[in-house]
């Protein structure tokens, strides 16, 4: 596969971990923030830690847009589904995630007409297809999936569409990384910056963190080969003292972002507030809802929706694990009342919910002796 | 007096991971239907039932087929019907003879419809070798059966010189896989239209019964243990193994055979491959004395050409599955929970 | 987040403004270049797909100069290191 190929050699890869190896500091202990859960998904599929030198450590950031969503919001998004003619539509992502009362999936089993989409304009396309059904499209993601919402609503207008809405749940990374920063119980050295949400902000919006926090920051791909490098421009970035914002995603990410993007998003949508986050309360400024020109599409205007709180069981220590605090192993339910097939917060639904990924990933590696495969038998 | 059978299965209702093959399956097995179900042989569940009869040693399966929808690139539910009996006995190490099948048809199935699936069966049933004896047919109400379910069990004289089970695998053996992984899997989400992609991906769904008798000819003191990979694809099949059998599996990933298009769809989708249905592949662990020639046989074969070495069995990490990469990362495979569902995170 | 995947455009369809095919190890689908109006796409560009919209073009010279860079890790310091051995290290480096 191109592009992806070519960054996944081994020869290579040996090469970015002797050098990481070269440059990591023995006396030292560095604490590394990969802000993108899909940076998440990555280090544990690929097995990157296993490359890395003991004395870095890679600490989980919150940028889950399916594990910072409060379960309120979900039974939200399932109550319109209480209407016969609605038809649900989200991302897999979604389905498996629970409300009060069941996730998507369950509802789905008990009767509503839900329905697993890739796209925005598959939702578009179903409510275009079935005139008499209305349409939901259960929307979430950060910067990176907005301007597809934003410019699939504008598609929608400009085709006249009746019978479709969004259930708006976008929400934004730099207060995300401002909490993490803010927080008393969070000490970290640099951060493995979002290679995605990037391709449409840009690195500008990150200059404030090597700026006024002194933190260096790298923009970072996803294959094994990007994140390595960029924990390599860290590296040097902390040796020499230096704190920029540097962008190591060069192929795909434009310094200054993507304009008709941001065009697309400030048309359609404007900043909430405030916005409640899982496990991180309420954050102003942070999240995205429809503007009022959009308001025939929004489904919090459409649908009469209980907005109800919900607050997690005292048990569950999502809040902290999400901001890096804890590992997700140390929160008291991992691996017994929550468990992929039985999850208590979305951190163990999503799949790169740092839960679900050290618990799918990492947990039973513990007994290990060599791993390098013999040559098949003589 | 009997001993009262403990339920542990503690779901209040059926959800569709129940059906999916993978751990949620597996609860509704252990913890409901082998305590009620009494008589059976202790030990792990297989794909097959042994009995003797007549001092003869058969086996015999049963399995449904419920796919939406009916016909896909390559096959349709009648040849899975056939095929995927066929294979749980292959697998099992018998040579499948005789099935019956059962219709569960939903009014207002058109006859030709029908009529297809039938042919297909019969076609199915004739490249396998097998005959089928009889059967039932059921009609419910429409909107009740997805137009047509296929249940199908069939019975099969063991093979010679071949037994399997997960207690006899041992730290050092060979885990060798008959081909590409992912294509029937890929084939019908791509058929249900939902995601709208296209790719020229078809169904693998084909009787692996030729291929086991090419490794029985070549290797059947070493065989230990056979799978087909169905529902929950090939990590589930081994994660079943590794519990049952305590051991570790370790699979070098770059050795597992997948068609650059069902890799690519994969990608799209954020899938794992090794959770995808095949329905024309099986696994199988082989003692490392026997495992080239195994392999060789295997490759020689028609259909197995593709057939790799992708790992081998370790004492640890127990009763897991582990997968490196070439550059030396590993992770946990696990079981899958429900059915695999594409993200776009 | 989320998970982006390179594809290359197969052909600009005519059906609808902004509608591409693309391809991805021959896997097809329509996707949406929409978000890459000020720099439009064409048929046999490279472009970094999410949720069926074209998010950014990939840069070849910058994926080819990248794999430069890549190649050449350790190399830097290993010439520094023999070139320490001759003493002229602070001379050199940067």
């Amino acid at each position: 596969m191109r592009f992806v190929d070519e960054f996944r050699e081994p020869e290579l890869i040996a090469k970015a971990a002797q050098e990481i190896r070269r440059l990591a500091d023995s006396q030292r202990h560095y604490r590394l923030m990969e802000v993108c859960g899909g940076h998440t998904h990555a280090i544990y599929r690929f097995g990157l830690k296993d490359l890395l030198p003991p004395n870095i450590e890679l600490i989980h950031g919150p940028g889950c847009p399916v594990c910072v969503l409060p379960m309120g919001r979900i039974d939200d998004g399932l109550s319109m589904t209480e209407q016969p003619d609605v038809i649900f539509t989200a991302f897999g992502d979604m389905m498996r995630v629970p409300g009060t009362r069941g996730s998507p999936l369950e509802y789905k089993a008990r009767g509503a007409d839900i329905r697993l989409v890739y796209s925005p304009a598959d939702a578009l396309k179903l409510a275009q297809a079935n005139p008499d059904r209305h349409v939901m499209f259960f929307a979430i993601g950060f910067e990176t999936t907005a301007p597809s919402t934003a410019l699939t609503l504008m598609r929608a207008r400009a085709q006249g569409v009746r019978n479709f809405s969004v259930f708006c749940n976008h929400v934004t990374i730099i207060p995300a990384i401002r909490a993490i920063l803010d927080s008393p119980d969070m000490r970290l050295d640099a951060f493995i910056g979002p290679g995605h949400v990037s391709t449409v902000i840009g690195c500008r919006p990150y200059e404030w963190i090597a700026r006024h926090e002194g933190k260096p920051i790298v923009v970072s791909g996803f294959e094994p080969l990007d994140l390595l490098e960029s924990i390599v421009m860290l590296l040097r970035q902390l040796r020499e003292g230096r704190a920029e914002v540097e962008n190591q995603y060069k192929r795909v990410v434009p310094w200054e972002g993507n304009r008709a993007a941001l065009h697309a998003m400030a048309e359609v949508f404007q900043l909430r507030p405030y916005f409640e986050w899982r496990g991180m309360g309420f954050i102003s400024q942070s999240a995205l809802r429809l503007r009022d020109s959009y308001a025939e599409f929004d489904a919090e205007q459409r649908f009469r929706i209980p907005g109800i709180r919900v607050t997690d069981p005292k048990a569950a220590q999502c809040g902290e694990v999400l901001k890096g605090v804890l590992k997700p192993a140390q929160c008291k339910l991992f691996g017994n009342e929550c468990t992929p097939e039985r999850p208590v917060g979305a951190l163990m639904v999503s799949s790169e919910g740092s839960c679900a990924a050290y618990y799918n990933y990492e947990h039973r590696k513990a007994a290990l002796t060599a791993l390098t495969m013999p040559a098949p038998a003589p | 007096m009997q001993a009262v059978p403990k339920i542990r299965f503690r779901d209040t209702q059926i959800e569709m991971a129940h059906g999916a093959g993978g751990k949620a399956s597996r609860r509704l097995v252990e913890g409901l239907f082998v305590p009620l179900l009494g008589a059976l042989p202790a030990g792990p569940l297989g794909d097959a039932a042994y009995v003797r009869m007549n001092g003869t040693r058969l086996a015999i399966t049963t399995d449904s087929f419920v796919v939406k929808p009916l016909r896909f690139a390559g096959g349709s539910i009648g040849e899975l019907a056939v095929n995927g009996t066929v294979n749980d006995l292959a697998v099992s190490g018998a040579r499948a003879e005789t099935l019956v099948v059962t219709f569960i048809l939903e009014a207002g199935l058109p006859t030709d419809v029908l009529e297809q699936e039938v042919r297909a069966m019969a076609a199915a049933a004739c490249r396998a070798g097998v005959v089928i004896a009889g059967g039932d047919t059921k009609v419910v109400e429409h909107g009740k059966a997805d137009r047509m379910y296929i249940s199908s069990s069939g019975i099969g004289r063991l093979i010679d010189g071949v037994e399997v089970s997960a207690q006899s695998v041992r730290p050092g053996d060979r885990i060798l896989l008959s081909g590409p992984i992912g294509d029937h899997g890929i084939t019908i989400l791509l058929a249900r239209g939902e995601l709208d992609f296209e790719a020229e991906i078809c169904s693998d769904t084909r009787s692996v019964l030729p291929l086991v008798e090419a490794i029985a000819a070549a290797a059947a003191p070493g065989i230990r243990w056979m799978r087909d990979p169905t529902r929950g694809g090939v990590a589930t099949a081994l994660n079943e193994l590794a519990l049952d059998c305590g051991l570790g599996i370790c699979l070098a990933e770059e050795r597992i055979p997948i068609h650059e298009s069902v890799r690519g769809a994969c990608e799209l989708l954020g899938l794992e491959p090794m959770h995808i249905a095949n329905e024309g592949q099986f696994l199988a662990v082989v003692a490392p004395e026997f495992a080239n020639a195994a392999l060789a046989a295997l490759q020689a074969a028609p259909g197995g050409q593709a057939a790799a070495m992708i790992g081998e069995v370790r004492q640890q990490p127990a009763a897991t599955v582990l997968v490196s990469t070439l550059y030396g990362g590993t992770r946990v495979i696990d079981m899958l929970v429900g059915d695999p569902l594409p993200r776009i995170c | 987040m989320c998970l982006a995947i390179p594809g290359r455009i197969v052909e600009l369809l005519p059906e609808r403004e902004n509608l591409a095919l693309v391809e991805v190890s021959g896997v097809r689908r329509k996707i949406d270049v929409g978000l890459l109006a000020e720099d439009p796409a064409k048929a046999g560009d490279w472009v970094l797909i999410h949720v069926g919209f074209a998010m950014s073009k990939i840069s070849e010279r910058d994926a080819a100069d990248q794999m430069r860079v890549l190649a050449m890790l350790g190399e830097d310091e290993a010439a520094m290191q023999e070139i320490e051995g001759y003493g002229l290290v602070h001379a050199i480096r940067r």
